[in-house]
């Protein structure tokens, strides 16, 4: 491919992946490129990434599509001269996955990992991939490469005791220590994925890999396909949010500070002008306050959801005259005094995950009991001020929907939402009862952090 | 003129100003002056982004001029204002003498107009640094404002006609990412977000503000910090509150940041309630007190 070619090509999965790159910021681009020179990768990393990425959290996406159109190396890279770049059927090349190369491999790992060299550790992702996570034969469409395979063989966890052992020598403390390997294993099993995106990307195609293992930005993932590490990065993202969130409000509200017409005040001013009313006066707008009574069903996959919209509108809280939380399994449980003004996200975290044995008494989810439980337990709960929210699936495991429950409820609130963390594809499939209670209750698909917020800025 | 002749240069150049910008900020502050763009910089409170303007300033023997932004902020504050009460009393002074044209062209010159710091960094004809911090808490109107100055450099009073800039400024945006910037904006400059540095790098920072630290305490002391970044807190410790430690620790006379050192003067890292409760169970520090 020419340089204008990978370009091209670049920007344009950029666009693919979700980034607004224009034509000017990609001529920018390449006026910078020009600045700078093509001679180190970091720098035309930095200087695309100046030109085309304008919001931080683009950026993991940028990084994973800029190492996999302008990789570190090709093929084995300088070491290919004794070495077949590719393995399939040669024996030369299958002798070298043996026991030992595998120790040697380890024992290199364990040094590398300890001194913390990164270059060190980029070459034996590199090697480990090559020798351990090769699948020569396969198919033609089958990837031959395999992150997965090379992790298992080496089994980099297995390596942390070593690897402590390795900094308590150098004087750190054991917590620290501890740590700091646990992070150097994350950071070369991170590396070992990248080199088997490069290879797959060498032998099916850029473009491939890019639409395929590139996931969305963190405010574009769905709720319910996010790891663990996700979550704990969107917790961290809560109260930027909340404050992003509340600083636009305030500015719309103070855009239309105006209320209704003043009519006694516009007709007496209009004396000074003999009668004619030159300048019109306005009441002052009150701000609306809401009660907001949040229901929510914490049950498995669901739960991360729940708990993110919690966090949020306990984020929001000055926003609301008042919130109540309730969740349920198939019992309803009040949650409310968990979450204390100036409280510790983590805290409340874990006190939410605590009491949800609580919601439970069975453990299978079902949306009528708790409805019936809820009328039942809290009939103070809603208002005609009130808000009802209501977070979940809506899948009942096939059992009573009590409509009429909800309907009460949903009667009893000035408004009622219910957010739904599926595809709107997936509604009705399976036990799900997404109509039934669209029916009563007006259903929003809300899928991911952006959903989120936009839902939630515009009930306020 | 050229701010930075290399990446290379734009890091020492900085340097010798008292800045360590790592790879990424020195290419990128290069490009800004190569390509005559301006520079938005993102990125968490106290990381060094208005003192980053300040370093390009003073490195490049530049004057900085610079532009607060807050809610309510207009075009009287930020471009140009005319100076009505002068323009009063040149119309009293000359009362009845000279002719309606006469007067009418003579109150709107260079004379009455009170130039406000983007249209003085336009018209200045030394190298100079234009620094819109804050840029996230103005209003929308205002933005539409920037876009002409920021794309053109010039600016364009009715009375007088449009002012170009004589001499492009070396302009740097700063934002702490509380409101989205508008997309026309973003696009007409070059993004940097400035993050928490790598330990080295922070050391090296540390060291070269407060001098007087001994290594080892800063080492200590950065390890700390890093480690308290890692927790999840309201508002994790930045650059500033660990220069901030450091003085504190010089000021205490303390030598040595062990457990009880930590716990005495905690505060001065972290500024929320929570967050301090937290640090001291995550840390197993003795509660202060």
């Amino acid at each position: 491919m020419t340089l204008l070619g990978s370009h091209i090509a670049f920007v344009e999965a950029l666009r693919g992946a979700g980034l607004p790159v224009s034509l000017a910021e990609g001529l920018d681009a390449v006026t910078a490129l020009g600045a700078v020179g093509w001679h180190d990768r970091d720098t035309v990393r930095a200087a695309y990434a100046a030109t085309l990425v304008k919001r931080e959290a683009q950026r993991p996406t940028f990084d994973t599509l800029f190492d996999l159109y302008f990789p570190r190396l090709v093929g084995e890279g300088d070491r290919a001269t004794s070495d077949p770049a590719h393995g399939e059927g040669d024996p030369a090349a299958r002798v070298r996955d043996n026991a030992a190369a595998l120790t040697a491999l380890r024992e290199r790992l364990v040094e590398a990992l300890t001194a913390g060299e990164e270059q060190a550790m980029r070459d034996l992702a590199v090697d480990a991939v090559a020798r351990f996570g090769s699948m020569p034969g396969r198919g033609p469409g089958l990837s031959s490469w395999s992150a997965y395979t090379a992790l298992q063989r080496v089994s980099p966890a297995e390596l942390t005791e070593q690897i402590v052992r390795g900094l308590l020598a150098t004087g750190l403390p054991e917590e620290q220590a501890r740590r700091e390997a646990g992070r150097r294993v994350g950071a070369w099993t991170a590396l070992v994925e990248e080199d088997s995106r490069r290879r797959i990307a060498e032998e099916k195609g850029v473009e491939h890999v890019a639409r395929t293992t590139v996931r969305p930005t963190l405010d574009r993932l769905d709720f319910l396909s996010m790891r663990r590490t996700d979550l704990e990065e969107m917790r961290r993202q809560i109260y930027p949010l909340a404050r992003r969130l509340a600083t636009r409000l305030t500015q719309e509200h103070h855009a239309h500070r105006r209320g209704a017409l003043d009519f006694r005040r516009t007709v007496r001013a209009s004396m000074s002008t003999g009668g004619v009313p030159m300048a019109t006066h306005h009441k002052p707008k009150r701000p609306h306050r809401t009660e907001l009574v949040v229901l929510c069903d914490v049950s498995g996959s669901v739960a991360n959801f729940a708990q993110f919209t919690l966090l949020l509108v306990f984020a929001l809280r000055d926003q609301f005259q008042k919130v109540r939380a309730f969740t349920f399994v198939d019992h309803v449980h009040e949650v409310t005094h968990h979450f204390r003004p100036g409280a510790d996200v983590a805290d409340v975290m874990a006190e939410l995950a605590a009491s949800t044995a609580q919601a439970a008494l069975w453990g299978r989810t079902n949306y009528g009991r708790a409805f019936t439980k809820f009328a039942e337990l809290h009939p103070d709960a809603l208002g005609p001020r009130s808000s009802l929210l209501i977070l979940g699936d809506a899948r009942s495991n096939y059992s009573d929907l009590s409509l009429p429950a909800l309907r009460d409820l949903a009667g009893a609130a000035r408004h009622a939402w219910w957010l739904n963390p599926e595809h709107r594809r997936h509604w009705d499939t399976g036990d799900s009862a997404a109509t039934a209670y669209g029916g009563v209750v007006p259903m929003v698909e809300c899928r991911n952090l952006t959903q989120l917020s936009e839902f939630v800025h515009d009930i306020l | 003129m050229t701010w930075f002749s290399s990446p290379a240069d734009a890091e020492t150049r900085l340097e010798a100003a008292g800045y360590l910008a790592d790879a990424a900020t020195a290419t990128t502050a290069y490009l800004a002056g190569v390509l005559g763009k301006p520079l938005l910089i993102e990125g968490p409170a106290g990381v060094g982004k208005t003192e980053l303007a300040k370093a390009v300033a003073r490195s490049t023997d530049a004057e900085l001029v610079r532009l607060q932004c807050y809610e309510g902020l207009d075009e009287a504050r930020a471009l140009y204002e005319w100076n009505y009460k002068k323009q009063l009393l040149r119309i009293q002074a000359s009362a009845g003498d000279t002719a309606w044209e006469e007067t009418h062209d003579g109150i709107f010159t260079e004379e009455f107009l009170l130039s406000r710091p983007l249209l003085t960094a336009i018209r200045r004809e030394e190298p100079t640094v234009l620094l819109v911090d804050e840029v996230d808490k103005t209003d929308v109107e205002v933005e539409g404002l920037l876009l002409e100055v920021l794309s053109d450099f010039q600016v364009t009073i009715p009375e007088l006609g449009t002012v170009a800039a004589v001499r492009r400024p070396f302009v740097v945006l700063t934002s702490n990412a509380t409101r989205e910037l508008s997309e026309a904006v973003k696009r007409r400059c070059l993004f940097l977000h400035l993050d928490y540095p790598d330990a080295d790098r922070e050391r090296d920072i540390v060291l070269s503000q407060v001098p007087d630290l001994e290594r080892k305490v800063a080492d200590q002391l950065v390890a700390t910090v890093a480690r308290l970044r890692e927790l999840e807190l309201k508002k994790a410790p930045s650059i500033a509150e660990s220069i901030d430690w450091a003085r504190t620790l010089i000021a205490l006379e303390i030598g040595d940041l062990d457990e009880a050192a930590v716990a005495g003067t905690l505060g001065v890292v972290l500024k929320h309630a929570s967050d301090h409760d937290r640090a001291v169970r995550e840390l197993r520090l003795a509660r202060a007190r």
